[in-house]
C-alpha cells in the first residue's frame, strides 16, 4: 500500500493571531509553526500502516521553503519521503488541485489529510482531492482499518459516530482518535539524524485558478470584564433578566 | 440566476440549522434580487420552509438516501444546481453539510468558504466574513468563481421568519452506483439527546471534576437546562468522557448562546473553540483561571458545592416559570 499524507504547516495552537499590512496578511513574526494537528494524528496512523502492513508513506505539503522544517518533522517521525510543492497556499481549491496532481502522478492507494487546517479552517482540500481524483471520502474520520483493498472506517456525525464501509483508492480527513493521542511520537535522535539524508524533492505547481481570496482580516472586538457574583441565586438572576439566555 | 440551499432533515423532520440556512439563502436571494429554492432529502414538512421566505423547495423522495451519504448527496445537489441555475450555494456547519460540500465544490468548480458568521458584505464582487485561526480572528473572503458556495457557522444569522408560502416539487436525481460507494453499516447515537451542535446551552467539565464518577452533577445541570454535555481535552484524552465531548480548537466548535464552563482552565486551545459562545459562565476555584478573562458571567468557587446548588437553584426557577 502506497499512503500519501498530506501535510499543512501551521501555527502552533498556543499563537497569538496578529495581522499585518493593513490587515491583509496573517503576521508570521514570532510564530512557531508546525504539523497541522489533525495531520499529525493522519501521519502517526500511517506509521501503523507502515510497521504493521509494510506500507511506503510520503509527505507532501504546498508551501514555500520556510515549510521545510516542519516536513523535516514529518520524515524524522518515520515518512519515507517528502515532496513540496513549490507554490504559496491561499487558497483550498488551489492547494487541492496541486496535491491532487502529486497523488496522481504516485500512485497511492490512500491519501489522508485532515479534517481541517487550524489556521484558515477551510475543512475542504482533502474532500476537493477526492473529486479531483475520483476516489472514495471519509471525511472527520476517526478510526481506519484496511485490509487488502477493503476499508472499515468511522466517522464522526452530529451527537455520535457512524460506521463504513468502502474500499481503495481512498481519501480521508482525519482527526484525534485515528490514533489515541498518547500515540503521537516525538522525533527521536536518530529519526532526526534519518530524516537528514531521506529525499524532500521540491516540484513546481501546476497551473490553476484561486478560487478564494482573502482581502482583509480582523479580530474579535475585546471582551469586556467579567462579572463576579458569589451566590448562584444571582447567576441565575443575570443569566435570566440580562444575558436573557435561560 | 438563483440561491440553492441545502436544509438537513432527520427522520423526515428538519434540524434546527435547516431554518438558518434557509433564512441565509433568502437574504443572500432578496441582495441578489432572486429567489431562493432549497433541497430537501425525504422531508414530510417541506412546506415549513415557507416560514423562512422560501417560495420552493425542490424534495427528493428516494429510499436509497434514506441515510445520508456525502458523494450521492453532494451529486443530487449538483443536479439540483444545475436545473436552477443556482449561481450561490447554502450549507450549514454541520458534518454532514462539511462533508458533503467539497466534492459540491470540485463538481462545481466553485469557491467555497466555511464558517461564514453574516449575510454577504456586498454580492459583486461576492465578499463574506467568516472566521478565521480558530475564532481567533475574522476574515473577509472574496469569492472569485461563477458559483460561490458558502457554510453558515451555526447560532451565527439566526433563524429569521419572512412568511411566504413554499411550493414543493419532487426532485428525482439521476445518482449512480458509484455515488454509493463509500456504505454506512452503523449509526451509533443517542436518542433524544441535544447535540453540541445542535444545543443553544452547553454544559462543559474539566479536570477540576477529578474524575468520570463526578459528572453525575454535569450532567443533571444539562438535563434541568435542556442543554448538551461537553469536555475538555485531556478529560476525554483520559477516558473520563467520549472523545466526541472534546470541544475546542482540535476538538469540536461550540457555538451556543451559553457556555458554563466547569474546572476549566481556559487554555488557549480551549478558548479557540468555544469563544464563538455568546455567553460563557465560568466556576472555578481559582480566580486567576485564565477562563475568567474570557468569560461574561463567573463563581469563584469549588464546584462541587456550587453546581448543586445551581441545580436546585435552576429546579426552583424552572418550576416557577414554567
Ligand atoms: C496541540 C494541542 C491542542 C489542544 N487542543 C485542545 C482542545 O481542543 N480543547 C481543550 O480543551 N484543550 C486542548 N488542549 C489542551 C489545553 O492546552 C489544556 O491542557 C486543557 O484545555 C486543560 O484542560 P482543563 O482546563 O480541563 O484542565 P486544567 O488546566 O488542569 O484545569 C483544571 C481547572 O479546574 C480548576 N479546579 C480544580 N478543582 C476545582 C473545583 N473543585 N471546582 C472548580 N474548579 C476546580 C482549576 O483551578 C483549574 O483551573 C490542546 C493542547 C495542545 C498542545
Ligand atoms: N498547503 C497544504 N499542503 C498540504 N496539505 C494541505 C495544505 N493545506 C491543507 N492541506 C491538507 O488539507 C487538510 C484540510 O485543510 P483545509 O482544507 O485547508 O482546512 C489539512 O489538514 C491538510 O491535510
Amino acid at each position: 500500500m502506497k499512503i500519501l499524507v498530506c501535510i499543512s504547516n501551521v501555527p502552533d495552537t498556543t499563537s497569538k493571531i496578529n495581522f499585518t499590512e493593513n490587515d491583509t496578511k496573517f503576521d508570521t513574526n514570532g510564530v512557531q509553526f508546525v504539523i497541522n494537528p489533525n495531520d499529525e494524528f493522519g501521519l502517526t496512523r500511517a506509521m501503523w500502516f507502515k510497521e504493521k502492513q509494510q506500507a511506503i508513506v510520503h509527505v507532501a505539503t504546498v508551501g514555500d521553503a520556510s515549510v521545510e522544517p516542519t516536513m523535516r518533522k514529518a520524515l524524522a517521525i518515520g515518512a519515507d519521503e517528502a515532496i513540496r510543492i513549490n507554490a504559496i497556499p491561499t487558497d483550498g481549491y488551489y492547494v487541492a488541485r496541486q496535491l491532487a496532481e502529486v497523488a496522481k502522478n504516485g500512485g497511492y492507494d490512500l491519501v489522508i489529510g485532515g479534517r481541517e487546517s487550524i489556521d484558515y479552517n477551510g475543512g475542504m482540500v482533502p474532500g476537493i482531492m477526492s473529486s479531483l481524483l475520483d476516489m472514495n471520502f471519509v471525511n472527520a474520520c476517526i478510526n481506519l482499518e484496511i485490509e487488502g483493498n477493503n476499508v472499515t472506517a468511522i466517522r464522526e456525525i452530529d451527537g455520535g459516530k457512524e460506521k463504513l464501509s468502502t474500499t481503495l483508492p481512498l481519501v480521508v480527513g482525519g482527526q484525534k482518535g485515528l490514533v489515541a493521542e498518547s500515540d503521537l511520537r516525538i522525533p527521536n535522535m536518530r529519526g532526526i539524524m534519518l530524516a537528514r539524508k531521506k529525499t524532500l524533492s521540491v516540484v513546481d505547481p501546476v497551473e490553476a485558478n484561486m478560487a478564494t481570496e482573502d482581502i482583509k482580516f480582523e479580530k474579535p472586538a475585546p471582551k469586556g470584564a467579567v462579572k463576579l457574583v458569589d451566590n448562584v441565586d444571582d447567576l441565575v438572576n443575570l443569566l435570566h433578566n440580562e444575558a436573557k439566555v435561560i | 440566476m438563483s440561491v440553492l440551499v441545502y436544509t438537513e432533515s432527520e427522520n423526515g423532520a428538519f434540524k434546527k440549522n435547516a431554518f438558518e440556512v434557509a433564512s441565509y439563502a433568502n437574504a443572500v436571494a432578496s441582495q441578489m434580487g432572486t429567489a431562493a429554492t432549497a433541497v430537501s432529502f425525504n422531508c414530510s414538512e417541506a412546506e415549513s420552509l415557507g416560514a423562512y421566505g422560501i417560495t420552493k423547495v425542490l424534495n427528493i423522495a428516494d429510499e436509497k438516501l434514506k441515510t445520508f451519504s456525502a458523494k450521492a448527496y453532494a451529486h443530487a445537489l449538483v443536479e439540483a444546481a444545475k436545473s436552477e441555475d443556482a449561481t450561490v450555494i447554502i450549507v450549514s456547519s454541520s458534518t454532514d453539510s462539511k462533508f458533503l460540500a467539497p466534492i459540491l465544490t470540485a463538481k462545481l468548480k466553485a469557491g467555497y468558504v466555511p464558517n461564514v458568521v453574516a449575510a454577504p458584505e456586498s454580492t459583486s464582487p461576492f465578499v463574506v466574513k467568516r472566521t478565521a485561526f480558530s475564532n481567533k480572528g475574522f476574515g473577509q473572503t472574496q469569492i472569485n468563481t461563477d458559483v460561490k458556495i458558502i457554510g453558515v457557522s451555526n447560532n451565527s444569522f439566526g433563524a429569521h421568519e419572512n412568511n411566504t408560502t413554499a411550493t414543493i416539487e419532487n426532485f428525482s436525481p439521476t445518482l449512480s452506483e458509484a455515488d454509493y460507494n463509500v456504505k454506512s453499516i452503523e449509526i451509533d447515537k443517542a436518542v433524544g439527546k441535544v447535540t453540541i451542535a445542535d444545543a443553544d446551552i452547553v454544559v462543559s467539565g474539566g479536570r477540576g471534576l477529578k474524575g468520570p464518577e463526578n459528572w453525575g452533577m454535569i450532567e443533571e445541570l444539562a438535563e434541568v437546562l435542556g442543554a448538551a454535555t461537553a469536555c475538555s481535552k485531556p478529560v476525554s484524552d483520559m477516558g473520563w468522557r467520549p472523545h466526541g465531548e472534546h470541544v475546542g480548537q482540535t476538538g469540536k466548535p461550540v457555538a451556543s448562546n451559553l457556555y458554563i464552563a466547569i474546572g476549566i482552565s481556559g487554555a488557549i486551545q480551549h478558548l479557540a473553540g468555544v469563544s464563538a459562545s455568546k455567553v460563557k459562565v465560568v466556576i472555578n476555584t481559582d480566580e486567576e483561571a485564565p477562563f475568567f478573562k474570557a468569560a461574561d458571567y463567573g463563581i469563584v468557587g469549588d464546584a462541587f458545592e456550587v453546581v448543586p446548588q445551581l441545580v436546585q437553584k435552576l429546579k426552583e426557577f424552572k418550576a416557577q416559570n414554567a
